[in-house]
């Protein structure tokens, strides 16, 4: 935990150390691979908007712009252990765990069989069959004392080496449910990694107007914990940062928070319009550090990936959008005789 | 068999939960050192130490939270409210994430825990401290919510409740702590969504739960007097209500009275009524009656506070009014 400092401050964190300058713990398939799922995100992302102009999605929210941030945190936990609690812009983390483009499809298609909460639930909420994902509430910052319970049951059960990684955006941070959660967790020093994606708006609220200080970061310092702040956009940097937490937290260092500073690419949800809030220089700015084109200019630097293996990826990836979206239009509806089940326990 | 006083019943409930099920532990403010602001967990700690009866910040939506995360990663959290008026603070947690959560995951989460809050006006904590949210809490799809009166039933319903799969509201009237009644020894349970007959009667069905339950016997001693058999029946239950037990007894009697100490407008007994309304018309000779406390905040003053709770002459004067009895 050298690189996190208790006081709060941010921290720029050095990725270097294992094969071809990659930080430890990454190897060069690897990277590719999180390049792949970044990729198929993003197409996949773009799909469902589009859908939702054809009246086929009732609401998208976009991970376009987290889609670095997102690949690299997931990466640096152990999905085989720890427990995940997202939120809604997480397309590109349910897809690094392993839910298919079909099923998130069918999530927001509302398709039968959909497996996260068999269209009950807003896409990307889920919880899943094969995956550690806890469900989400919409209700933004309600995960985080969750998350915090999660790790208690951890703690009383004994099990350990566990890490409970809670997502949320800068929104939720001014939640009340943000700091009591936060609170709560210093206090029995719970295996807790408060993971947020600020991406600098609570839909048209820009930062300066939700909070007085720069960074969420600094506030773990007023519960007692680390907090570190790094660019979301570079997913060696969020590895790192991400990898050291998980590491402290395993030694029974306590909670520590992460700060992803991200861009969102596009308006809140589909029912929100950004240029009404963000003017155009704003938007040309974050769409020139796009980090699908950041993460495909590193790969290329540093000779994981050439051109051809960049167009190879994304053919593949919208063979699998094309396949997916086929595969789910094609399927029922839910019968509505359904709605009643699994409201209480049978 | 043994005397216990509801408060003794529900410790004593607590204490067999923790002591039989390792998955149980107790959350909530001052429930340690301090035993509870009603005393309910009073020697808990002492017993169980600090991880499970563990003390908390002043973070109710921390706590429900938590409690709701700890439920779904495989525990059975018991979360103590220090008055259900605070509910309010955690509602986000109960109503919109414990209720919501198994039906939300398409059944693949569920939240195993039981929020016990003490509930109910009369004891001068005005406004703020002396709300019913259990009536509101009851229209909730996916929470369970009970109400004991007696000793007995406190124990009973507070088993059933700690097995329960699904989340629980279990709201104890704070003017009945005190109470004492006869607890069997061996072990029962009462299950959840059971109405009972607390005094049969041929002429008035009286329905109530918790703070309502001792005016009703009051008022059937009343009317006993007046030659008029009074059936009594406590609730116990919220949610599910046991509208069988209710609509048998009122096509007995052809009449029907139902309290509420919680505000009369929207309580649990609009919905009650209304459902032996739609159900037992054919069998009442009059409308149905409803009594409940006054829409008003709830007055600090004992004289204020106690003019807006409904009283047995309140409850005998209306069947009178209404059914000429």
């Amino acid at each position: 935990m050298g690189k996190m400092n208790s006081t709060g401050r941010e921290t720029q964190i050095a990725s270097s150390a294992g094969p071809a300058g990659l930080p430890d713990g990454l190897d060069a398939a690897g990277v590719v691979e999180m390049y792949r799922t970044m990729i198929l995100s993003r197409m996949l992302d773009e799909r469902v908007w589009l859908m939702n102009r054809q009246g086929k999605a009732a609401i998208v929210a976009s991970a376009q712009g987290h889609e670095a941030a997102q690949v690299a945190s997931v990466r640096a936990l152990d999905p085989s252990r720890d427990h995940f609690l997202i939120y809604y812009r997480q397309f590109t983390a349910m897809l690094a765990l392993g839910v298919t483009p079909l099923e998130l499809l069918c999530g927001f298609l509302a398709k039968s069989g959909e497996p996260m909460s068999e269209a009950r639930q807003f896409p990307l909420h889920g919880s899943h069959p094969r995956v550690d994902l806890f469900s989400f509430s919409n209700v933004v910052g309600t995960q985080l004392p969750q998350a915090v319970g999660v790790a208690l049951a951890d703690r009383l059960r004994g099990d350990q080496g566990r890490v409970t990684i809670v997502y949320f955006g800068d929104g939720a941070a001014s939640q009340g449910d943000c700091h009591e959660a936060m609170n709560f967790a210093g206090i029995h020093r719970l295996p807790v990694l408060f993971f947020c994606e600020n991406n600098g708006y609570a839909t048209s609220v820009p930062l300066q107007r939700q909070m007085a200080v720069e960074s969420v970061a600094v506030r773990a310092a007023g519960y007692g914990f680390p907090g570190v702040s790094v660019d979301g956009r570079d997913m060696f940097a969020v590895y790192q940062a991400t990898k050291d937490a998980a590491d402290s937290i395993r030694a029974e260092g306590g909670p520590v928070l992460v700060e992803a500073k991200v861009d969102r690419l596009l308006p809140h949800t589909t029912d929100d319009d950004h240029t009404l809030y963000r003017s155009p220089d704003d938007i040309g700015q974050m769409r020139g550090r796009d980090p699908i084109d950041v993460t495909s200019r590193a790969l290329r630097e540093r000779r994981l990936m050439d051109e051809d293996g960049d167009k190879s990826i994304r053919q593949e990836a919208r063979r699998l959008v094309i396949e997916a979206t086929d595969r789910a239009e094609a399927l029922p509806y839910p019968d509505a005789e359904a709605m009643y089940r699994h409201l209480y326990a049978e | 068999m043994p005397t216990l006083t509801i408060r003794e019943a529900i410790r004593l409930g607590l204490d067999e939960a923790l002591e039989t099920d390792p998955s149980v532990f107790l959350m909530g403010e001052d429930i340690g050192t301090y035993g509870g602001a009603y005393a309910v967990t009073a020697g808990l700690l002492e017993k169980y130490g600090p991880d499970r009866v563990r003390d908390t910040p002043i973070s109710e939506a921390a706590f429900i939270g938590a409690g709701v995360g700890a439920a779904a990663g495989g525990l059975r959290p018991i979360v103590e409210l220090m008055s259900m008026s605070f509910a309010l603070v955690g509602f986000d947690q109960i109503v919109n994430m414990a209720a919501n959560l198994r039906y939300m995951s398409g059944g693949q989460i569920k939240a195993p825990m039981v929020i016990r809050a003490p509930t109910g006006a009369g004891m001068q904590l005005a406004a703020t401290h002396s709300q019913s949210f259990e009536t509101w809490l009851a229209e909730v799809p996916g929470l369970r919510v009970v109400a004991p009166s007696t000793p007995y039933d406190a124990l009973g319903l507070l088993r059933s409740s700690i097995k329960e799969d699904n989340p629980v509201i279990y709201a104890e009237s704070a003017g009945l702590y005190g109470a004492s009644g006869e607890t069997p020894a061996e072990y029962y349970e009462v299950p959840i969504g059971s109405a009972k007959v607390c005094r049969s009667g041929d002429d008035a069905t009286l329905i109530s739960y918790g703070h309502g339950m001792p005016i009703l016997y009051e008022s059937a001693e009343i009317l006993a007097a007046r030659g008029v058999s009074a059936e009594v029946i406590d609730l116990r239950s919220l949610s599910p209500i046991d509208t069988g037990v209710l609509v048998d007894s009122v096509q007995k009697t052809g009449r029907v009275l139902a309290l509420d100490t919680a505000r009369r407008s929207g309580g649990i007994m609009a919905e009650v009524t209304a459902t032996l309304q739609e159900q037992t018309s054919d069998w009442l000779d009059g409308p149905v009656v409803r009594i409940g406390a006054k829409c008003a905040p709830w007055p600090y003053n004992r004289e204020m506070e106690q003019g807006s709770l409904p009283d047995a002459q309140d409850v005998t004067g209306m069947l009178s009014a209404t059914y000429d009895l």
